[in-house]
């Protein structure tokens, strides 16, 4: 299969790529796919005054999906929560030039999108209510 | 050394230079066709088919007029299985065969199990080795045919064969065999392992594409086929159409030239292939090897690397050309059927790379493959969150993952 140049390129100089500390109050984390499904992304983001300062990826899969998740992490820096969650898998898509049977990896780091964000609020929600 | 690094000779071989040359005046001033009796042009082309037909016969022990000619392995499969059973059903309706065949033969039996065959899949060990006993149990006074690879063009496993062949002649059942991945490989002698058909072609031997045979027994017992191409009535009558002379030519040298080397391209190969698995596995942790250590075709060495994908390693190997079982190289999604069949979790099997050596192949291009399969899986488990996981102690298995 050949990929698009784009892809070779965030898979040869993957942005963001690393961990932060899970526990820190200002991180969220998002973990989605299964190994046995030969995806898992891992996407984290660190949020200050609503807003995503720094986010970083780790990702389990083919090129396309660490792509993906490259990509993802370079959109969501400097968006507030509300502007990241809007962030469309096919926008993923059309951006990496990725081919139909690809398109679940796009699927894949939106979901994941969402999850980091869903994982920060509820870990403030949750300090905000004690 | 040159790049590309071709390492993917179960997939198909380059063609050897002097089969190439003994192939050329086929094509231009010996164009005959074998089947004209009447003129010069034809009997050379027929004796240069029959110098084939006995170099081919020769390499695999059996008589030059066993061997048909076909256009491939894949055709050779679907004569033997379609054929056997058109010409056999009345003597029963049920066939054996195993889970890790070639598609060839798995979408063939099932397309004989939608047309009222029963077929049962024998599964295999860990090491993907087929069980004669298994063999021997799964017989019926139904049984018409038994067909079981000899080497699996994955991991490379290589199956008993003499045994079961054993085991089909004394309970009276034809045998085919699928030795695609093994003939000029490894020894093979269809009277000794008892083969009454057997499957294989020129192009993964460093002969032409579009050219394969179906060795068809003739005595002990005599194996009759219903032809699944009619007409002129060509090679005996069960597989018609006019013979391809230069590739049938190309073919035989090829065999010839592999009766030649074997023993010590045989020993080289393994050699190669040891000093790599030894290189990679020295260089990095976590490495799988699918098969069997020893009984194992010499040039296959398959890996599974554990918290990468497969497909994101052949694109960090862009200038080696290996496979991989990950779904993600696949059309279905799927990671490889074979793979699975050892029991292999799934994550390993998306993790697996097949490295094919072959005859052009050097030590040089073995050393300089270690040294970027180490780099890439090293980048690559930085990037992963499962190897993150694994060093900090988490044991991946009881993860509750979200599935879609």
């Amino acid at each position: 299969m050949a990929y698009s140049n784009k892809v070779i390129e965030h898979y040869n100089n993957p942005r963001n790529m690393g961990s932060f500390a899970k526990d820190e109050k200002e991180i969220g984390t998002g973990i989605v796919g299964a190994p046995e499904c030969g995806d898992v992304m891992k996407l984290q983001i660190k949020v200050e005054s609503g807003r995503i300062v720094d986010a970083k990826f780790k990702t389990f899969g083919c090129g396309s999906a660490i792509a993906s998740s490259s990509l993802a992490t370079e959109w969501m820096k400097g968006k507030t929560l509300d502007e990241a969650e809007k962030i469309k898998n096919t926008e993923i898509v059309q951006e990496l030039s990725l081919p139909p049977v690809k398109i679940h990896c796009s699927v894949l780091a939106e979901d994941a999108i969402k999850a980091a964000i869903a994982d920060y609020r509820k870990k403030t929600d949750n300090n905000g209510s004690i | 050394m040159k790049l590309p690094i071709y390492m993917d000779n179960h997939a198909t071989t380059p063609m050897d230079p002097r089969v190439l040359e003994a192939m050329m005046p086929y094509f231009t001033e010996k164009f005959g066709n074998a089947a004209s009796r009447n003129h010069s042009f034809g009997w050379e082309a027929e004796k240069a088919v029959d110098d084939a037909r006995r170099q081919i016969a020769t390499l695999i022990h059996a008589d030059p007029k066993e061997i048909i000619f076909t256009s491939g392995a894949t055709e050779s499969d679907n004569l033997a299985l379609k054929g056997v059973v058109e010409m056999y059903r009345e003597k029963g309706d049920h066939i054996i065969t195993s889970v890790t065949e070639h598609r060839a033969i798995l979408d063939t039996v099932k397309r004989l199990e939608k047309q009222g065959m029963k077929v049962t899949y024998l599964p295999v060990d860990k090491d993907g080795f087929v069980n004669p006993d298994e063999v021997s149990k799964a017989i019926t006074d139904k049984t018409i045919l038994i067909s079981i690879m000899m080497a699996n063009n994955e991991i490379g496993t290589v199956n008993p064969i003499a045994e079961i062949g054993r085991i089909a002649k004394s309970r009276g059942v034809l045998f085919h065999c699928d030795a695609t991945q093994g003939v000029g490989k490894i020894p093979v002698d269809v009277e000794a392992m008892g083969i009454d058909l057997m499957s294989f072609s020129a192009h993964k031997i460093y002969g032409p594409k579009g050219v394969g045979a179906l060795y068809v027994r003739r005595k002990n017992p005599r194996v009759r086929l219903a032809p699944m191409m009619d007409g002129g009535g060509h090679e005996r009558g069960m597989r018609s159409g006019t013979l391809p002379v230069p590739l049938i030519v190309g073919f035989g040298k090829a065999c010839e030239i592999c009766m030649q080397v074997m023993p010590e391209e045989s020993k080289r190969l393994t050699e190669m292939r040891e000093r790599l698995k030894a290189g990679i596995l020295k260089n990095l942790d976590e490495v799988y090897l699918n098969g069997h250590p020893t009984k194992r075709l010499p040039n296959n060495l398959n890996l599974s690397f554990a918290y990468v994908e497969g497909e994101s390693v052949l694109m960090g190997l862009k200038e080696i050309a290996v496979s991989s079982g990950s779904a993600c190289t696949s059309a279905t999604l799927e990671p490889s059927y074979v793979i699975r069949a050892l029991g292999v979790g799934s994550d390993l099997a998306h993790s697996s790379i097949r490295f094919g050596l072959g005859r052009f192949n050097t030590e040089e291009e073995v050393d300089y493959v270690i040294k970027r399969v180490t780099e890439t899986i090293q980048k690559l488990r930085a990037m992963s969150p499962l190897y993150e996981m694994a060093k900090e102690g988490i044991d991946i298995k009881t993860v509750q993952w979200a599935r879609d």
